[in-house]
């Protein structure tokens, strides 16, 4: 029985029994869980949330000549050289400064050598109390990063007209809010984030969909997996979580669950309860 | 000596550096950084080419953490 249940929750539904990857302008993925690597009490703890959380992805920013932390130490000595390194455009509020932020983590990044040097995560912010994006910016910062080469992967509303016109537009991957930044308000707007994930996918099921921003547990990165989105990109949740490295492991299976459960095709949901148990036979009276 | 104004402050530096020195007289010898001069990008292979002139205004980037 349990081998059974093992036997089928290791194969999914669509491509090589066994193997569950995905693909980002190229690059196949194993894991689908993306981290930030800010607000970390210290890198020993980011470093080691990354391993436990097993991602192959991490966000980092572009800032101003501060190379070194307060002890003088730089955070690429504790980022393993196998990572890719997604370099955003955070703090930008307009298309303008976030094509330049974009070039300069390009540059940055090619002198690294790390295979995500032509890659961006761009944000281009409306507004700094709610960091929603700027969606008339956004799209025109990728539409000049695309002509200029780079796989741009945007940090979207949960717009699903405006997700459309950014992968019009050439974006590498849409990455819808869940909601806002930082927020731990978990999924807010499924409806939208499912037409957001239909449209995009639609004739085009390995366009890469990410939720990025506003999980604040397992369970959320569970529920964004299960509407279908093909990875999970967060930072705070587990930065800020008391005890962040369990909460990398925490998000670590709350993605597989998710994943396995999406791959599973859930039962509908009923307003009424159907019996687990055979309904003849019964030895008492039925009662009402 | 020249002005230019280096991550948002005005500052004094000698006449004729390349970008390569410039950054050498920082102490910025990391692989690690990226140079803007008035908002062009300056290529890692042009740097030793690149001279600073009266005015310029150069950003200088690292990365740090980030989500």
């Amino acid at each position: 029985m349990t081998d059974s249940i093992l036997e089928e929750s290791s194969q999914p539904l669509e491509g090589t029994p066994g193997v569950d990857e995905f693909c980002i302008a190229g690059h196949t993925f194993q894991s689908r869980l993306i981290l930030g690597s800010g607000k970390y009490d210290s890198f020993e703890v980011m470093r080691e949330s990354f391993e436990v959380a097993e991602t192959q992805c991490v966000t980092i920013a572009v800032r101003r000549e501060r190379l070194h932390d307060s002890s003088g130490r730089n955070i690429l000595d504790f980022v393993d050289p196998r990572l890719i390194l997604l370099p955003n455009t955070a703090g930008c509020y307009d298309a303008e400064t976030a094509v330049r932020c974009a070039k300069m983590g390009r540059e940055i990044l090619r002198g690294l050598e790390n295979p995500g040097a032509d890659w961006v995560k761009l944000e281009v912010l409306g507004d700094s109390r709610s960091l929603l994006p700027d969606p008339i910016e956004l799209l025109k910062a990728t539409e000049t990063l695309v002509k200029e080469g780079f796989q741009v992967l945007c940090y979207s509303s949960d717009d699903p007209i405006v997700a459309r016109r950014l992968k019009d537009a050439g974006a590498t991957s849409v990455m819808p809010a869940g909601s806002p930044i930082g927020s731990g308000l978990g999924v807010i707007n499924r409806n939208s984030l499912q037409i957001i994930l239909e449209d995009l996918k639609q004739g085009d099921p390995d366009y890469p969909v990410i939720i990025d921003a506003g999980v604040g547990t397992a369970s959320d990165v569970a529920v964004a997996m299960e509407l279908g989105f093909d990875a999970v990109l967060l930072n705070t949740a587990v930065a800020r979580a008391a005890a962040p490295i369990r909460m990398a492991e925490a998000m670590k299976y709350g993605v597989k669950a998710g994943r396995l459960a999406y791959q599973s095709g859930r039962i509908p949901m009923s307003r009424y309860a159907s019996a687990s148990s055979p309904e003849v036979g019964v030895i008492s009276k039925r009662q009402r | 000596m020249i002005d230019v104004t280096i991550n948002g402050k005005k500052q004094l530096c000698a006449e004729g550096l390349t970008l390569v020195e410039l950054l050498d007289s920082l102490g910025m010898t990391s692989r690690a950084i990226a140079v803007e001069i008035n908002q062009e990008i300056q290529p890692r292979d042009t740097h030793s080419q690149v001279e600073v002139k009266d005015g310029d205004i150069l950003e200088i980037v690292t990365l740090v953490g980030g989500g």
